[in-house]
């Protein structure tokens, strides 16, 4: 590998093959199944004889593990071995209480790994793993997220946000508002649920090299899982390599490695130099691989009588686990998103015994934005006014809270293009107007933003081979979303070649380092180091390179300065109906339009935004965890139990985007466009279903038994 | 792994046999509930006879003592089933039963005998790590008090309130079908009234099926009165989904009037709930919204509610009015 990076600050591409509809470079892989996921790799990739680890999970929410009888699981056919908190490898830094596995006998919340079994197969590991008697000590629990039991005021919400903000007189300017709305909007535990489940292959050598743990994991960051996991295990980083060839979604839930992976990698010194592979199942991962916290919002807006808002309140109770702070950021949107001289908002948290949350796509941004937009639908609805003419009559000239200017604020532009497209006008004022057969019809909407990142941490490396071709590497992960096809065409337009000149490697801690697949930020920041790489190289070798001739570099621009507002936004618009009768909601129509700055691949964007808004609207009507305090675990704990939409659900559904170029932002123009989708969705479905039915639905989902009187 | 012994019956007989002579065997159908089970550790047999290939594959019209009946085997595919001609035509209710439920990947694997033995999806019966009364007698009931949006409102006990699953059982209640078995003192008829049981102080019993006894058929009366016969089910999801509450229905008007009334409920008790109070009241009056709902009203006044599941009354209020108001509307059109 090349020596330091160079540092070249990337200016804008030509565009050529950006912009266009590049079928995905790896679909073929994918759908004849040559694709291999976390645990589809063996002894072609060096996992030869791998044993399979099951894992054993606590049935108590709080204590301690008094003893652990392997005795039955030790003696099944096929197994190798059990391991608990007495036989474990011995962790050298302890200090993440999620991570921290199998090292002491606390148990911390229902779903904590207590034991794993290492068999021959899946068969025997799973049957060994049921037959492990783990013993307690048992201490009274708290599970149950109340408005007052959230009084711990966190340092930061995620990821380093001021926990509260307060500008001018609110409380004044409240009292003196012509209009006030003051509610309680409520979302509940949601799970990310994709499709692959973590999973996770290992082994553990010791060669010339000294020790080395081989990793394939299905994660969204390689380089975060090694540096996560390295002094953990007492190892340096380069001492741990992953890779994550494919990896079947994450949402965020594998935005960071979770207490799995360090059961994979204790189970592989264990059984060293045999490699293990460990799928979570299903059911586990409501409990130990993340989850979006339920959120309490309290809003008060106060307007002028022409709906001008004169203030904004916005103060979120929700929980985090007392092993490890996650303060979801609920409120920091509310801070940007409209103009009003007089804001206030802030965070307080539950800390209780319950599983770890974590990110799941648009942390903050989803449940945040969903109490201020359904609060700003019953502001235009008290005003009387139109409820796009109120957000209109609301954008702020510069971002509010920073006073900084905005680089690209278009959300004006979204809400009449959306309006256009999806037919607002003529909408009838009044809400209960509209009764088609048995369906009272109504339509709504929500804005949508959510801010554009671009991390730190790149580096790439391009290299020249023969005839014309170039090797592009950067450790980046495509969890699905097409980040493979978006970077090779990135690649090609920085070089000035054709797509099919580019061999990108992506995927592997071999690689030159990347940011995590998250905040929306994954095609940016990468992309931004690509092209500064590929100008580095066109500087240093020219247009006719010998093969071999080699670039390393980083973007010196990273990070941006913080003197400018980067943000996309958005504007939703759905259609809700509602069975006079029995309830039952459903969305024949929902609809998006985006500032996102350039869109790549039309193709992949459009399943990102359509996704989003799926996810969305999946989160609007079905989506929920349901814990059960008694015993402090999620009981909805599979996708027979846990809804999100189907099929059926799923009707005319479509995204579209302003023609833009962000170039202020990123070479390509490019902003981020993974998670906006789901953003101000649930909101837009919430404020249709009032319009259709005049029943105002505070709290998600918005279920079929709102609607009958019974609740 | 757990070691489990698979047989394929070739007769009936010996099915019966090994299973009856068994405490701890089972008949394997589509597999796609068992199958489940054996997973999340409910259930764990160690012999598992399929009885996938025995010859109950039939959908034939026979000549009943009490008229025309259609004998369905029991091992006919759900999918099979609701593609019928004569289930089409003759039997709305049924096919559309069927289509309700679960996916079209689902209902392929499924069988009829299978369907109607499902269990409850009460999140508790299927989580090992949490009492439940069904699932280990004596160990005390989750649902009640936890996640209880599913639960039941008639019927239910101290020790149990989950709901019967099947839309499939619904449908053949209303039809006042008959289920044909095969136990080791040889055949049975049960009317289907009679092969789900209410919790009471034994959950651990869905059916009143002794251990071994097989479903080898289903006869349902062609009767004229479920040619005017459909099902309504209500949920959130618009599909795979189980139901938050069902209706199967027929009916006969003469002129406004209700000659013939056939009313059964699913999602609100340990059985299909044959609403024979509603049907007493409805039969002989003229059918409106407001009669509707007192007939509802008497079936629903020993319903026992709670936070969690009140909504179930006017939503099944509803969900049957317009299941009756659609069929009438069919019927003059």
């Amino acid at each position: 590998m090349t020596a330091d990076p160079v540092q070249h600050t990337p200016t804008p591409i030509r565009v050529r093959s950006v912009g266009t509809r590049l079928e995905r470079v790896d679909g073929l892989e994918k759908v004849t199944g040559r694709a291999g996921y976390a645990v589809e790799h063996g002894a072609d990739d060096g996992f030869d004889g791998a044993l399979v680890a099951w894992l054993v999970t606590s049935t108590v929410a709080r204590g301690r593990v008094t003893s652990v009888d392997t005795a039955a699981a030790a003696a099944h056919d096929g197994v190798v071995a059990v391991l608990d908190h007495t036989s474990a490898p011995r962790l050298a830094d302890t200090d993440d209480g999620e991570l921290a596995i199998l090292q002491d006998p606390q148990v911390h919340f229902r779903g904590q790994v207590v034991a794993l079994v290492l068999a021959e197969t899946a068969e025997s590991a799973r049957e060994a793993a049921s037959l492990v008697e783990v013993s307690y000590d048992v201490e009274e629990h708290e599970a149950e997220l109340t408005e007052e039991a959230a009084t711990y005021r966190p340092d930061s919400v995620n990821p380093a946000f001021d926990t509260d903000s307060d500008t001018g007189d609110v409380d004044a300017a409240l009292a003196e508002a012509a209009v006030v709305v003051d509610e309680e909007y409520r979302t509940p535990h949601e799970h990310n649920n994709p499709m692959e489940p973590h999973a996770t292959t290992a082994v553990w050598r010791s060669d010339g090299d000294g020790e080395v743990l081989d990793l394939v994991d299905s994660t969204q960051a390689v380089h975060g899982v090694a540096s996560t996991l390295a002094p953990m295990l007492g190892l340096e980083q380069d001492q741990v390599r992953v890779r994550a060839p494919y990896v079947g979604g994450g949402f965020g839930s594998k935005g960071q490695p979770h207490a799995h992976v360090v059961a994979a990698a204790l189970a592989a010194r264990h059984v060293s130099p045999r490699p293990v592979r460990l799928a979570v199942t299903r059911q586990q991962m409501f409990a130990l691989t993340g989850y979006r916290t339920a959120t309490i919002s309290r809003m008060r807006l106060g307007a002028d009588a022409d709906g001008r808002l004169t203030a904004i309140e916005h103060r979120v109770f929700e929980q985090s686990s007392k092993v490890k702070e996650f303060a979801e950021q609920t409120a920091v949107p509310t801070r940007m998103l409209y103009a009003a001289p007089n804001r206030r908002t802030s965070h307080r948290l539950a800390m209780l015994d319950v599983a770890v949350p974590s990110w799941m796509r648009a942390p903050g941004e989803m449940p945040g934005v969903f109490a201020h937009e359904v609060a700003m639908d019953e502001l235009a609805q008290a005003c009387g006014l139109d409820p796009v003419e109120l957000r209109l009559r609301n954008e702020p000239d510069v971002d509010p809270e920073t006073g900084n200017p905005w680089n690209n604020r278009r959300l004006p532009e979204c809400l009449h293009r959306g309006a256009e497209r999806f037919g607002w006008a003529g909408r009838p004022a009044e809400a209960r107007a509209t009764l088609e057969g048995d369906w009272w019809v109504g339509t709504g909407m929500a804005a949508a933003t959510y801010p554009a990142y671009r991390q730190g941490g790149n580096a790439a490396r391009v290299t020249a081979l023969d005839g014309g071709r170039y090797a592009v590497a950067i450790g980046a992960v495509d969890i699905g979303t097409g980040a493979r096809t978006v970077l090779t065409q990135i690649a090609a337009d920085a070089l000035e070649v054709g797509t099919d000149a580019v061999d990108l490697e992506v995927g592997d801690t071999r690689l030159p380092s990347a940011s995590v697949a998250g905040g929306s930020s994954g095609t940016a920041s990468w992309g931004s180091t690509i092209v500064a790489a590929a100008q580095a190289f066109r500087e240093r070798h020219g247009d006719d390179p010998g093969a071999g001739a080699e670039v390393l570099a980083e973007a010196a621009d990273d990070p941006l300065g913080t003197d400018v507002a980067f943000h996309s936004f958005g504007a939703v618009f759905a259609e809700a109906r509602v069975h006079r009768r029995t309830g039952e909601v459903r969305v024949p129509r929902l609809f998006g339009v985006y500032s996102v700055g350039r869109v790549v691949n039309p193709v992949t964007a459009h399943s990102q935004l359509v996704g989003g808004l799926v996810m969305g609207l999946s989160a609007a009507l079905f989506e929920e965890s349901w814990r059960d305090a008694r015993f402090g675990h999620v009981v909805t704990q599979d996708l027979a139990s846990y809804h999100v939409a189907a099929h059926a659900d799923v009707r005319d559904v479509d995204a579209e985007w302003l023609e833009e170029s962000d170039d202020a932002f990123s070479p390509m123009g490019a902003r981020g466009i993974g998670e906006i989708g789901i953003v101000g969705t649930a909101a837009a479905v919430v404020n249709a279903a009032h319009h259709a039915t005049g029943v105002r639905v505070r709290s998600l989902p918005v279920t079929a038994d709102h609607f009958l009187g019974g609740r | 792994m757990r070691a489990a012994e698979y047989v394929r019956a070739s007769s009936a007989e010996e099915a019966v046999g090994l299973v009856a002579g068994n405490p701890d065997a089972a008949f394997l159908g589509g597999g796609t509930n068992l199958v489940d089970h054996l997973k999340l550790g409910v259930a764990r047999p160690d012999l598992l006879v399929d009885v996938r290939r025995l010859p109950f594959g039939g959908v034939e019209q026979q000549d009943g003592p009490d008229g025309p009946v259609l004998r369905i085997g029991a091992g006919v595919p759900n999918s099979d089933l609701a593609a019928d001609p004569v289930v089409r035509g003759r039997l709305p209710v049924l096919a559309r039963a069927l289509l309700a439920g679960a996916s079209g990947q689902i209902r392929h694997q499924a069988t009829t005998g299978g369907n109607l033995l499902q269990r409850t999806r009460c999140v508790y019966f299927q989580d090992v790590t949490t009492p439940c009364n069904k699932r280990e007698p004596g160990s005390g009931c989750s649902a009640a008090g936890g996640y209880g949006r599913y639960n039941a409102i008639l019927g239910a006990s101290e020790t149990c309130v989950a709901t019967h699953p099947s839309d499939l059982a619904v449908a053949l209640a209303a039809l006042d079908a008959v289920v044909v078995t095969l136990g080791t003192d040889g055949e049975r008829r049960v009317p289907m009234a009679d092969l789900h049981r209410l919790p009471e102080d034994a959950p651990e019993r869905d059916t009143t099926l002794a251990h071994g006894e097989l479903v080898t058929a289903v006869e349902v009366p062609l009767t004229d009165v479920a040619r005017r016969s459909t099902y309504t089910k209500v949920r959130d999801r618009a599909s795979y989904a189980f139901a938050l509450v069902s209706v199967a229905a027929a009916l006969d008007l003469d002129g406004d009037t209700v000659r013939e009334v056939r009313l059964a409920w699913g999602g609100v008790a340990h059985k299909p709930w044959r609403a024979r109070r509603a049907e007493e009241a409805l039969t002989g009056a003229v059918l409106d919204e407001a009669g509707i709902e007192a007939a509802v009203a008497a079936e629903l006044s020993d319903a026992v509610t709670d936070d969690q599941t009140a909504y179930k009354v006017p939503m099944l209020t509803g969900a049957t009015v317009q299941t009756l108001l659609d069929l009438a509307a069919e019927e003059t059109a």
